[in-house]
């Protein structure tokens, strides 16, 4: 990104990294629907699925509107490749198991909470609105993933080796959620977003809380696996959930209903 | 000396007449109650001979949101008004404190205990027993959670609290 980055640039790219984590995400718990353990599960997946899509049709729309030339939510949902996209790679790994599935659901919620939290008092009207919608439903996703991460993790002997093990698979992805850059310096200095590295301290605490109450260690390493949020480089798994997610632009370019 | 300009037509209707109209559109999902029993409707209003409905949806990505919009605009149509503008409120952000007194009181008559700030349903809404217990804090929509009656065993919606 060049040095010369507008301010409009800067919120582009914000909106792009908020809408992408939740389209992502979203997209991520989907592939749950109808294959979850127990039909309760399986509903509250489906159901925190639906919201994160929502969130992302705020988001990419206002993203849309910044960025002018009569785009959409849905034309940058479905109309970008692998390296347009701005979400933390967290996001983008697959579920593999319902524990590791819930563990990143719980990571991701416990730094989601927090980044809501201080958009509610962003100097942008538009984005303080869609904070204050979005952070009422992401405090019932982190209250059950929460929930969920400690009753397995202090579970039976099974149930937490599956949640230590997504947890040390996870923990390399957390990094990512606090790193920094020239857009975000941008929006702090419009008073627009907090600087991620502020939210680590609550998060850590949030997490540690949680995760004690859980019996789970949490790893020592502070290796971060990085380059999603800026797009200079993607796991190899993003670029497979598009093809599921976009196929039908692709196959059908421009269809409508 | 003309007057024609913004002169409203005298067959326009009130405000009023138009929220008891609203009052009678069933949302899509839970017929007993209206919108506006819902506290979904935040808004009505004529601009020129233009009538601005504002609406705010109940969760983000609640899909009843498209059949909203078309339920309102087909039952103001059918009372003869054609122009009409549906606006999306976000802020501030939907809340069941919105949710009419006649609304609370359908929905546990059809067997949907309503929202209480305590976070979980007061009573079972077939036999009133406060010996109830939590199976999903997700249930059949996104606004639900699933819980069960301990003592007549009827599983039950509860309309979440937010
Ligand atoms: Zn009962």
């Amino acid at each position: 990104m060049a040095a010369t980055l507008t301010k409009d640039e800067a919120l582009f790219q914000f909106l792009l990294r908020m809408g992408d984590n939740t389209l992502i995400l979203g997209h991520r718990v989907s592939e749950w629907c109808g294959h979850a353990p127990v039909l309760e599960e399986d509903i509250a997946l489906a159901n925190t699925a639906l919201d994160l899509i929502g969130q992302t049709q705020m988001w990419l729309g206002l993203a849309a509107e910044v960025q002018g030339d009569e785009k959409s939510a849905d034309d940058l949902a479905f109309l970008r490749d692998v390296w347009d996209f701005r979400n933390v790679l967290l996001v983008e790994v697959p579920n593999e198991d319902f524990g590791r599935t819930l563990m990143r659901q719980f990571l991701f919620d416990a730094w989601h909470s927090i980044q809501l939290g201080h958009l509610m008092t962003s100097s942008d009207d538009r984005i303080a609105a869609i904070a204050a919608k979005a952070s009422k439903e992401v405090a019932y996703h982190l209250e059950r993933s929460a929930d969920t991460v400690v009753g397995l993790g202090d579970g039976t002997a099974e149930s937490h080796g599956f949640m230590q093990a997504a947890l040390d698979y996870l923990w390399p992805y957390v990094g990512e959620m606090f790193s920094s850059d020239d857009v975000d310096a941008a929006m702090v200095k419009a008073g627009i977003a907090p600087d991620p590295a502020s939210l680590r301290a609550d998060f850590d605490a949030l997490v540690g809380r949680v995760l004690a109450d859980a019996t789970l260690n949490i790893p020592e390493s502070t290796f971060a696996h990085k380059g999603g949020r800026t797009g200079a480089m993607h796991t190899e798994h993003l670029g497979h959930l598009l093809t599921h997610m976009q196929w039908l632009q692709r196959a059908y370019p421009g269809a409508n209903w | 000396m003309s007057q024609v300009t913004t002169q409203p037509s005298v067959e326009q209707p009130s405000v009023d007449q138009i929220w008891e109209w609203l009052d009678a559109v069933p949302d899509p999902e839970i017929p007993v109650i209206s919108l506006v029993d819902l506290g979904i409707i935040r808004g009505v209003e004529w601009q020129g001979d233009t009538l601005v409905v504002a609406v705010t949806p109940t969760y983000s990505g609640c899909p009843a949101t498209a059949i909203i919009n078309l339920d309102i605009e087909t039952a103001l149509r059918d009372h003869g008004l054609d122009k009409i503008r549906l606006e999306t409120k976000i802020a501030p952000a939907w809340t069941t404190d919105w949710m009419s007194e006649k609304g609370r009181a359908k929905l546990e008559e059809y067997g949907i205990a309503p929202p209480q700030a305590a976070g979980g349903p007061e009573r079972c809404p077939n036999c009133h027993s406060k010996n109830v217990t939590r199976v999903s804090q997700f249930g059949s929509t996104p606004c639900k959670a699933h819980w069960r009656c301990q003592d007549c065993l009827e599983p039950f919606d509860y309309f979440k609290c937010i």
